[in-house]
């Protein structure tokens, strides 16, 4: 029998995996119910390998660009791919941006209200990345679990991991040496008047934003990167930056209703990119940082087969 | 160069947000040969939760300079400073007061005003300014020893906007040390600089924002060293012989 500690995004998915090849798995997880402890539930659950590159090392599309199919075996998983805009002030950053990420087309005001007729007149200049696509965290994380333990998975709630397990999945309770926390803070609004129907990049030198758009009217935004292991709710700077930067987008914003904010903890390595880590004598998978949904899949793949290679032996 | 009684042989200051990663950052400050490094210090991480990036920048041996960065008031710059003090245990501080969101350009009134406050308090201030010429001698008064007036508004990688004006306050503050903080976009700003007679360049978002930021930050200690080696800033008045000066009948060589 394998044993997992923590029941989020990297563990659920290596269950998924090691469970799939035949193996007998448990997994403990310290919170009372599905997903209470995951920093997942406040992610934007982008599978937008292509844009994130931007910001990252090549790995993130190596490893990310099989992500949305192998969540399309657990939940749904919405292709329309991703759009990123920028007003005419900062077209420079539309550029910047197209110069160091690839498969988009470069679209115009036109093709922007064919693919968003909500957009219609609002922005020159936008980059289409089609292969990307999104979906909704919650949901996934629920029907993550739910398709475990249709595999036989066990989930202990509301239990501490034993000392030894064989696959550690804490994030920041891991304690690893080198890991650090990187803030995120989003907000979740209610903007049925909005019709989008995928995910909105909006371009910014201070403060770039997505906006995801979830079912029933509600929209998530977020954006910000902060150096901090504060888990306190979302600043007010945050939060008005975010929702000048969503009511950019729309001004119908203006009007929506703030029904969440939230902030959280990502678990980061130097290079922000995820690592599986041996640390006595126990497997870390760790270090997903913003890319969750993306990377975690191919990690947990990795981390199975190393498992399972191993009590081979 | 003598920076508040330190010796220092780098003429290159290098910030040290918006990189892609901390792995990248520290890259980029190796190849820079920078021996100062900003830290911005504000919104959560002035609680002390931004130890494990701080962690990874002091494994970096450069000397910490804590800024401002993002302070709008005299007393949030104060609090902020002390907040450094602290936590790096240095008495440096990169002062920085913002007067306008948009430009983030300073708000000498208030620089001055805080310059003064955290000199008495024993603080060693690198006060963001502007070109102007009698704010530097305020900020001087107040007890700054350097000045670091902007080439351009922040981040926005428009190179040098006035040289007539930094080569004024080349003139005017001969002995002073001047480090043009801001606005440098490419390395020939960065060379342009030290060709007006300044004592040395702090830029972060040419080279956080560059495809490769390790190769900028070379090339960027090579643009500041072919600057600094034909005008020894000391002897800024005299270096300019060294150019040839532009003429409009052509020459056989």
């Amino acid at each position: 029998m394998i044993t997992i500690a923590g029941a989020g995004l990297a563990g659920l998915a290596s269950a998924y995996e090691l469970a799939k090849r035949g193996a007998s798995v448990t997994i403990f997880e310290r919170a009372e119910k599905p997903g209470e402890n995951s920093v997942a539930r406040f992610a934007g659950g982008m599978l937008a390998p292509y844009c994130e590159r931007e910001s990252a090392e090549e790995n993130v599309i190596t490893l990310g660009c099989t992500a949305a199919d192998w969540w399309a075996q657990v939940t749904p998983v919405t292709r329309h791919g991703t759009l990123v805009v920028a007003p005419p002030r900062d077209h420079a950053e539309l550029t910047r941006f197209a110069r160091r990420t690839s498969h988009f087309d470069e679209v115009d005001g036109q093709v922007i209200t064919q693919l968003e007729p909500a957009l219609e007149g609002r922005f020159e200049r936008g980059l289409f990345f089609k292969e990307e696509a999104h979906l909704d965290p919650r949901q996934a994380l629920a029907d993550l679990t739910k398709a475990v333990e249709e595999l036989g998975v066990e989930i202990r709630y509301g239990t501490d991991a034993p000392s030894r397990v064989d696959l550690n999945c804490t994030a920041m309770a891991a304690g690893l040496p080198d890991l650090r926390a990187v803030r995120g803070e989003m907000a979740v609004l209610h903007c049925p008047d909005v019709k989008l129907s995928r995910v909105i990049r909006l371009l910014h030198p201070r403060m770039p934003l997505y906006l995801v758009p979830r079912a029933d009217g509600l929209f998530m935004i977020g954006g910000t990167m902060v150096e901090s292991s504060s888990d306190r709710p979302p600043t007010l700077r945050s939060l008005t930056e975010m929702m000048s930067a969503a009511f950019a987008i729309h001004p119908a914003f203006a009007e929506a209703s703030v029904v969440e904010i939230g902030a959280g903890l990502r678990p980061a390595f130097p290079d922000n990119l995820p690592r599986l880590v041996e640390r006595d004598g126990v497997l870390h998978l760790n270090g997903l940082y913003r890319h969750g949904f993306l990377l975690a899949p191919a990690m947990a793949q990795q981390a199975a087969e190393q498992l399972l290679s191993e009590t081979c032996k | 160069m003598q920076v508040y009684g330190s010796e220092i042989s780098s003429r290159l200051l290098l910030g040290t947000a918006q990189y892609p990663s901390p792995a990248v950052l520290k890259k980029a400050i190796e190849a820079s040969q920078a021996e100062i490094i900003t830290v911005s210090l504000r919104r959560e991480t002035a609680v002390g939760s931004g130890a494990g990036f701080w962690e990874l920048l002091k494994d970096c041996g450069c000397k910490i300079l804590p800024n401002t960065a993002g302070c709008h008031s005299v007393q949030e710059a104060v609090t902020t400073a002390q907040m450094a003090r602290e936590l790096f245990g240095t008495d440096w501080i990169k002062l920085e007061v913002i007067g306008n969101t948009d430009s983030l350009q300073p708000d000498v009134f208030g620089l001055v005003e805080a310059a003064r406050i955290l000199s008495t308090d024993g603080f060693k201030v690198f006060p963001y300014t502007t070109d102007d010429l009698v704010v530097g001698e305020k900020l001087l008064e107040a007890g700054c020893e350097l000045l670091m007036p902007w080439g351009a508004p922040i981040g926005s990688g428009q190179g040098l906007r006035n040289p007539d004006a930094l080569r004024a306050m080349r003139a005017h503050f001969p002995d002073t040390p001047l480090i043009v903080d801001a606005g440098i976009g490419r390395p020939s700003d960065a060379t342009r600089a030290m060709e007006l007679g300044m004592d040395a360049v702090l830029l972060n978002t040419a080279v956080a924002k560059a495809g490769d930021p390790a190769l900028m930050a070379k090339a960027m200690a090579q643009a500041v060293e072919a600057g600094r080696l034909v005008i020894p800033p000391i002897q800024w008045n005299r270096g300019i012989w060294r150019f040839l000066q532009p003429q409009s009948l052509a020459w056989r060589s």
